[in-house]
């Protein structure tokens, strides 16, 4: 059985302007241990689909629906209560924004040992024991030192490897990583991630990484979902994605990567890119999702959308052209 | 931080000075002739010139001050013209009945606008908010005397649950002192309350818009903790401030409080003065004030860094 079996999610936002459908029957699967990337470009939904997990999305004006199983349990069916019991504890969350994600008024030792007390009944001394141990696991020095100091006196590199001793604490069966690496520097992004390969190999976590990076993707994942405008259009085990994508976003995203030894001056020195924007998510979009910026879109693509089929073992992929696409790739 | 407080205290003697001398200057602002008008209508020339000469008022004005300040150093306020009590023991006997009644305002606003400014923060844009923030300009509006009089004839008249005025002694009994005080602090409290609520409200709907607070969401704490602990206290900044300034609201309000509830405070002393054009009292009156609030702010600075730790002096 699969940790965490979602079907069919769709998170609705009510604006003034109409429904914004920001995730739209979305189905997927992570099983025990396993790392799922979940990549797409801003505005496509990766985000809202991770807030939905957590169940952190505002209500209203947020919808969510579907059904988001979790060891066997639907989370949109329990209590606020119960909810709360599984945050932090079996699934916890690591966030884009490091400099503003911790309490800039709490310690850092105060704000490890809150969920190591909450959710582990441990008492005050052995929540922050537990927090110097975390501490030094993530990597920080003089972890008794830092444990009493506040999220401005630590660097950026420093306070993410503070989310992550967080979001590790009480050993969590499911690691959801949003852009965890986005907004620190190359060098740093490297070693958070090896960090957090490192730990999810000694607690056993499943992650569900959030990203924009296909390096990272490349990196650490097993498996990686592509998303659009509030949809999955493919996918597949890492190496056969990168190997043979099939959905034209898909090879949109990989053809827009820089590869090592190109030539700056040579005929292909400028990287392709995906002309055009995601389409606004106000109006329900009848055909493909992907019509407007696909250079294969025919009438048949305007009118109907494709469903996800399974072109391949474990590719799966939403196209109506998806096996001429990985003929041309 | 020691040194910081030092520092400041310090730096609020040019502060106190420029009051001092403005407090000094009243005598001379206020229309008429202090010693004639200390004279009474009945007195002849004679009389006038002789208690000018007693008062010193004869002398040049830095010379006057200059005595005057010297004096105040010592600790001596100078004498009340009409009891011919020193000023220094008129304040004394009735400072207890004011600093109880701004003190016990404090505790109830802060008890009562904070919470009510969380929660209506909390569930913004709903009944409850609405209906707390019309409470808060209802509170705002009404003036202190009218809404002592109100409670006054709803909860001491009619329903006789608490006395309608007068004031116990701290020494005679706690509970006593309280009953007493509780209408009044309540009645001086409403503007405070609103101005207070409104602050927190406008302070945590900033916060919690804030990642912190999502990430707070994340690790699975309750409501009351992330309201209470996590949002609050990096709200309270602004909302210090505002207890802080709004001292000088109190101490406005104390004056027309002690009257309606007939309390014999600084409020009952000061109005008594003006009315006596006794001089020394309203200015040692003054000057006391100003001291007061010159240190609330103080504490106020002070406080700041024990909220948020990225403030260091």
């Amino acid at each position: 059985m699969a940790l965490l079996d979602v079907q069919n999610l769709q998170t609705h936002f009510r604006t003034p302007e109409g429904v914004n459908r920001a995730v739209d029957g979305v189905s997927f699967h992570v099983d025990e241990g396993e790392t799922l990337a979940i990549v797409g470009e801003s505005g496509c939904g990766k985000s809202v689909t991770s807030m939905s997990l957590m169940r952190l999305i505002p209500e209203p004006p947020g919808k969510i629906a579907g059904s988001i199983r979790f060891q066997g349990k639907n989370l949109l069916q329990l209590s606020e209560h119960e909810m709360r019991a599984i945050r932090g504890n079996d699934i916890s969350m690591i966030f884009q924004e490091p400099m503003t994600s911790l309490n800039p008024v709490l310690t850092v030792g105060r704000q490890i040992g809150e969920t190591l007390r909450m959710h582990q009944g441990l008492d005050k001394q052995a929540a922050l024991a537990r927090a110097v141990e975390m501490l030094a696991l993530v990597g920080i020095p003089e972890p008794a030192r830092r444990v009493r100091e506040y999220p401005h006196q630590l660097s950026g590199g420093m306070r993410q490897r503070v989310m992550i001793a967080i979001a590790l604490a009480c050993n969590p069966k499911l690691l959801i990583a949003d852009e965890p690496t986005t907004a620190l520097d190359v060098t740093i992004q490297a070693q958070i991630l090896q960090l957090m390969l490192d730990l999810k190999r000694r607690v056993g976590a499943a992650i569900v990484l959030i990203t924009h990076d296909l390096g990272v993707v490349a990196e650490i994942a097993e498996r990686v979902m592509v998303m659009y405008a509030g949809r999955k259009v493919e996918e597949a085990p890492v190496a056969e994605l990168f190997r043979s994508p099939r959905h034209p976003y898909t090879q949109g995203l990989l053809g827009a990567l820089p590869r090592l030894g190109s030539s700056l001056t040579g005929a292909a020195r400028r990287l392709a890119e995906i002309p055009g924007q995601v389409p606004s998510l106000k109006q329900r979009i009848e055909g493909c999702v992907f019509v407007g910026r696909c250079p294969i879109a025919t009438d048949l693509c305007r009118e109907f959308a494709p469903g996800l089929e399974e072109k391949t073992p474990r590719h799966f992929t939403a196209c109506h052209y998806a096996s001429k696409g990985a003929a041309a790739a | 931080m020691i040194s910081y407080i030092l520092r400041r205290i310090v730096a609020t003697m040019p502060v106190m000075a420029v009051v001092a001398l403005f407090v000094f200057s009243l005598l001379y602002i206020a229309p008429g002739d202090p010693a004639a008008v200390i004279a009474g209508d009945q007195a002849s020339p004679a009389d006038v010139e002789r208690i000018r000469q007693a008062l010193g008022l004869d002398r040049p004005f830095l010379i006057q001050f200059g005595s005057w300040v010297w004096r105040i150093l010592h600790g001596d306020l100078g004498t009340s013209i009409f009891t011919n009590l020193p000023v220094s023991s008129l304040i004394a006997q009735r400072l207890e009945p004011t600093l109880s009644l701004m003190a016990m305002t404090l505790v109830l606003t802060i008890l009562i606008a904070v919470p009510l400014g969380v929660v209506a923060a909390w569930k913004a844009g709903t009944w409850l908010d609405r209906t707390i923030m019309a409470f808060a300009v209802f509170g705002f509006s009404i003036p202190v005397f009218v809404v002592g009089y109100i409670l006054a004839y709803v909860f001491a008249l009619h329903l006789e649950w608490l006395p309608v005025q007068g004031y116990t002694p701290l020494a005679e009994g706690f509970w006593p002192w309280l009953v007493n005080l509780i209408l009044p602090a309540v009645a001086l409290g409403c503007v405070y309350i609103a101005l207070i609520a409104r602050i927190t409200r406008a302070a945590m709907l900033e916060v919690l818009q804030q990642d912190y607070v999502r990430t707070a969401r994340a690790k699975g704490l309750g409501q009351n903790s992330i309201l209470f602990i996590h949002a609050l206290k990096n709200a309270a900044v602004p909302i210090v401030t505002v207890i802080g300034i709004g001292i000088a609201l109190l101490i406005g309000g104390a004056v027309v409080t002690e009257s309606v509830f007939a309390i014999p405070g600084l409020g009952r002393l000061t109005i008594d003065a003006i009315l006596r054009r006794d001089y020394p009292v309203i200015q040692g009156i003054v000057l006391l004030f100003s001291f007061l609030y010159v240190l609330v702010n103080l504490m106020v600075d002070v406080t700041y860094t024990l909220v948020d730790p990225r403030i260091r002096y």
